[in-house]
């Protein structure tokens, strides 16, 4: 294992520590237990929007915390669910009185315990569960779909609706809707490495790819041989399309997501393979984003998210943000 | 059942843990990421640091406090099914007032409940419930059927190794063993065997008094 790292013990309190110095115009980090929040306080009246899920996926959740998106991030340990008392603890902090709305993927640990945040917090709460993830329908760590990259878009857009008035009942619908508006679907060339594990988390050969792989590197649909970019981004989008069920001429946002050890410069290049086959489909792309922003330590690997948009997913989707990891219009 | 009680029993279950961890680990490494032992000795580790904090406390503040200890100190789904259990136990009804063992049997077996809608798991999915739920359902009928304590328990310890040897051939369907499909079967569940062990620590531990 090679890691820019002094002891597995500290690995995610200086990490911790280095994203709140660097974004500290953005955010505050608290430890013990350990959550992040925006550096501003959460306007009155306006619901709060806490999500969190384990660390090793950076940006999300931390990087995008600030105006337009969350309140507050719950970073767990590396691939591991954070727990109820740092659910608690930020939701005191970031509750301004009207509500608290989770964002939970759906791993098991992330369900439970978020699940158990929410039946001891005392205040209004509801949860928008994602499942985006169209691989596989139960896996090791989930019943049911993993919710995956959507869960960025979700929370850009419900963040924007909270930024604007909307009720806790108007954020978790749309939360809702957006999740199923979503599909997404990964590939992984190479595995990852936990840093308290120390050995990578599975094993792959140098001319095969995971295909429909879960955030962890845990197993999707099939171990394949490498084929070319095209074919895999048309695979790729070809499972998404027969979940998702896109029609010709319906508006969608094209997400390329790099799992953490694939330069941009490739993910362009997905980006433009796809773009081929949606339009050969007459799939209008309208929105687009590209980037590592639901990733997997130092996994080499993509996926693709599509969500259908409408008018109004649109119009949350391009009002101001201003995150660690996503800024634009401010 | 006193909370000077509860902290002797983890006492005990720490030992037989203890002495039975290579085995346990042994099981994990084979179906399951290898953790599990490492999650369960520290939760018994976590719940005895509390006795300085919880021996004068009230049965259901003493049962809360481990509640939240091994949900935040454990994590992921082990901390969450555990913290589970507790805190039901500590929601059961007047427990302040003292725990008998019908009161104990009745707040144990709403916990497991709690427990097994938390997971979403039930008998034959190769989990600990394969354990728990049996157990649960044996000390109750041994209460409805009015039956000595002492049978009651012994029952329980016969039980709690038929559930734990029940997994060998079972197919798994939730947690981590779940995808290794049929190359699970022929291994007993790691969480089967340590709350097998635990059950049969406390019941013995009754017995001998």
């Amino acid at each position: 294992m090679k890691k820019f790292m002094n002891s597995a013990d500290d690995f995610l309190k200086e990490s911790l520590q280095g994203f709140g110095a660097a974004h500290q115009d953005i955010v505050n980090c608290n430890y013990d237990p350990n959550f992040i929040t925006r550096a501003t306080p959460t306007k009155e009246g306006k619901v709060a929007l806490i999500s969190g899920g384990g660390s090793g996926h950076e940006p999300m959740h931390g990087g995008l915390v600030g105006y337009g998106m969350l309140d507050a991030a719950c970073p767990g340990f590396v691939f591991s669910s954070p727990t109820p008392d740092q659910m608690l603890a930020a939701a005191e902090k970031v509750d301004s009185g009207a509500g608290v709305l989770f964002i939970v993927k759906n791993y098991s640990g992330d369900v439970m315990n978020f699940q158990m945040a929410a039946e001891m917090m005392q205040g209004p709460n509801e949860s928008v569960l994602t499942n985006d993830d169209v691989a596989v329908e139960d896996s090791s760590f989930t019943t049911g779909r993993r919710g995956v990259a959507a869960t960025v878009v979700v929370e850009k857009i419900v963040g924007s609706l909270a930024e604007h008035g909307g009720s806790l009942q108007e954020c978790k619908a749309l939360g809702d809707k957006v999740n199923k508006n979503s599909g997404s679907m990964g590939v992984a060339f190479s595995s990852c490495t936990v840093p308290a594990a120390g050995k990578p988390n599975f094993d792959i050969g140098d001319d095969e790819m995971e295909f429909g792989v879960g955030i962890h590197g845990e197993p999707g649909r099939r171990r394949d041989k490498m084929k070319s970019a095209q074919e895999i981004t048309n695979e790729l989008l070809e499972a998404i399309n027969e979940d998702l069920k896109p029609e010709a001429n319906e508006e969608i946002l094209l997400f390329v997501n790099g799992m953490g050890g694939t330069p941009l410069t490739e993910l362009y290049l997905i980006y433009d393979n796809a773009k081929n086959m949606l339009d050969k489909k007459n799939i209008k792309i309208s929105r687009s984003l590209v980037g590592n922003f639901c990733t997997s330590l130092e996994m080499q690997g993509a996926s693709i998210t599509l969500t259908k948009l409408d008018e109004e997913l649109v119009k949350h989707w391009d009002s101001n943000v201003h995150t660690a990891a996503m800024r634009w219009g401010m | 059942m006193s909370v000077n009680f509860l902290i002797h029993r983890a006492k005990e279950i720490q030992a037989v843990i203890d002495a039975n961890a290579s085995e346990i680990e042994k099981l994990d490494q084979e179906i399951g990421d290898g953790d599990h032992i490492f999650n369960v000795q520290r939760g018994i580790k976590l719940v005895i640091e509390l006795e300085a904090v919880i021996k004068d406390l009230p049965m259901s503040k003493a049962l809360n406090q481990i509640a939240m200890k091994v949900l935040s100190g454990i994590g992921g789904s082990s901390g969450a099914l555990f913290g589970t259990l507790f805190m039901t136990m500590a929601k059961g009804n007047d427990i302040d007032n003292g725990v008998d063992y019908k009161k104990a049997i009745e707040i144990f077996a709403d916990g497991v409940e709690a427990v097994k809608q938390r997971g979403k798991a039930d008998v034959g999915e190769k989990t600990m419930m394969d354990v728990l739920i049996p157990v649960s359902n044996c000390l109750k009928k041994g209460v409805d059927d009015n039956k000595d304590v002492k049978e009651i328990l012994k029952e329980a310890i016969e039980v709690a190794e038929k559930g734990m040897f029940s997994t060998k051939d079972l197919l798994a369907t939730k947690g981590r063993a779940s995808f290794l499909g049929e190359r699970a079967k022929g291994h007993i569940d790691p969480g089967a065997r340590s709350s097998q062990l635990m059950i049969k620590t406390v019941c013995e531990s009754v017995l001998n008094s």
